[in-house]
């Protein structure tokens, strides 16, 4: 099983690199929105520290929702979603292969990006590894909950707004806890609550999410 | 002693309509059960019916008698599915593609063979995006051959592939059918299994109910 599942991983990372690659896009948008800000809020330095952690995760949020449409879609389109609904591994577990993929290509390069734009928005010393804490904790929380999101909205005409709309809310308590505890952090209080929170969302979303996103794409199918 | 897959009473509604109703169908270990039928009268559900990706709003599949639906993955073990969709990545190549699938059931050192087999051997580095439409049904057939499944359900395989081609399926199916396999094809063109394969005209099932009568099919 965990051989299947290495296969799967290895499969979607290879396409994704000979792709010429969603994570590179990704890193780019966030790159990029991130340093909007400072030429929209004006380059005040107190101004930009405030808003630092908020901006820098909000941005990695819509970044992580941006390479979602291309989750299941491209399976679903070339049939192999049905040989993999047949492969001898539960669909679930398939899921997770693709959901742990998708992560390595996205959560991972954004992880390594953020503390670069943080430092741009001249976010204070404290601040930084709870942001990197809530990024390893949270950013596999993002894939899970997407692919929900992605698999629900196969087979729907501009399924990237749509899988906003389902994805978007149900990132709310993420982004809540996440900068939470990055602000705790820098107003000197101890972010292990926030921290501890965003542990609960993942430990929840990983069994959960695979299960409902794997019923979603059998009802494809259909 | 000889497996048995079997469908009773199916019945398949697809888009607002009733495809067939009250469908039968049985083939058992070296045998081949031909699908044909015009446009729309169902072939490809029923084929999808029969993989357990499509349910059917009506009827049972069994094996051996007992109730398929009790073991979906003892099913989909047991299978090997060529639909229309070829399951193909443009950006692997001929050899990667194959290995993929052929990886999920463990026939990853039958590949090389499987590909000659199917006459892409010499073109097995290539990337996929460069095959004909015969060839890309030619890598979906490979799957097949790669590993090894007792029951093989093929939609419309001769579809895109030249004559030489159509000759190495029917080569495929009788070594399948002589090893104890069983096979179902739905197809439009004809295709020489030795002449002992069955024909099931599915056209002879289609529904003439328009809706639902009753609240007991809609389960």
């Amino acid at each position: 099983m965990i051989r299947i599942m290495r296969h799967l991983v290895a499969r979607d990372l290879r396409l994704a690199l000979r792709q010429g690659s969603d994570a590179a896009m990704v890193i780019a948008f966030f790159v990029i929105t991130v340093t909007l800000f400072p030429l929209g809020v004006g380059p005040e330095p107190n101004v930009l520290a405030r808003i630092a952690a908020g901006v820098v995760w909000v941005t990695a949020l819509l970044a992580t929702m941006l390479s979602l449409d291309r989750l299941f879609q491209a399976d679903y389109d070339d049939g192999s979603t049905d040989l993999l609904v047949l492969a001898p591994i539960p669909l679930e577990l398939a899921v997770l292969a693709k959901v742990v993929a998708h992560w390595m290509l996205t959560g991972l390069p954004l992880i390594v990006t953020a503390p670069v734009l943080a430092a741009l928005m001249n976010m204070p010393g404290p601040g930084y590894p709870v942001l990197i804490g809530s990024m390893l904790l949270a950013t596999p929380t993002l894939s899970l909950i997407g692919s929900v999101g992605a698999a629900l909205a196969l087979g729907a005409r501009r399924g990237g707004i749509l899988i906003s709309l389902l994805v978007l809310p149900l990132y709310i308590p993420v982004l809540i806890f996440a900068v939470g505890g990055v602000d705790a952090a820098i107003s000197g209080l101890t972010p292990r609550p926030h921290l501890l929170l965003l542990g609960a969302i993942l430990a929840a979303a990983l069994p959960l999410a695979p299960w409902a996103a794997a019923a979603a794409l059998r009802h494809s199918l259909r | 002693m000889p497996n048995r897959f079997s469908g009773h009473s199916l019945t398949c509604f697809r888009g607002e309509r009733f495809v067939f109703e009250a469908l039968e169908f049985h083939v058992e270990s070296g045998e081949a059960l031909v699908l044909t039928g015009p446009n729309g009268s169902g072939k490809s559900s029923l084929i999808r019916i029969m993989a357990g990706l499509l349910a059917a709003v009506d009827g049972r599949l069994e094996w051996n008698g007992d109730p398929v639906a009790a073991t979906p993955e003892d099913h989909s073990a047991r299978l090997h599915y060529v639909g229309y969709q070829d399951a193909i990545k443009p950006v692997m190549t001929v050899r990667e593609n194959l290995a993929f699938w052929a990886g999920l059931r463990g026939g990853v050192g039958k590949v090389p063979e499987a590909l000659e087999t199917v006459g892409l051997g010499a073109i097995a580095d290539m990337p996929a995006q460069f095959l004909s439409s015969g060839q890309r049904r030619r890598l979906s057939l490979a799957r097949i051959v790669a590993s090894v499944a007792e029951l093989w359900l093929l939609d419309e395989p001769t579809v895109g592939l030249d004559r030489h081609a159509v000759g190495i399926l029917e080569g495929l199916v009788e070594r399948h059918r002589a090893g104890g396999g069983m096979a179902v094809l739905a197809t439009h063109q004809p295709i020489a299994l030795g002449g002992t394969e069955r024909g099931l005209d599915i056209s002879g099932f289609a529904a003439r109910r328009q809706i639902f009568d009753d609240v007991e099919a809609r389960r």
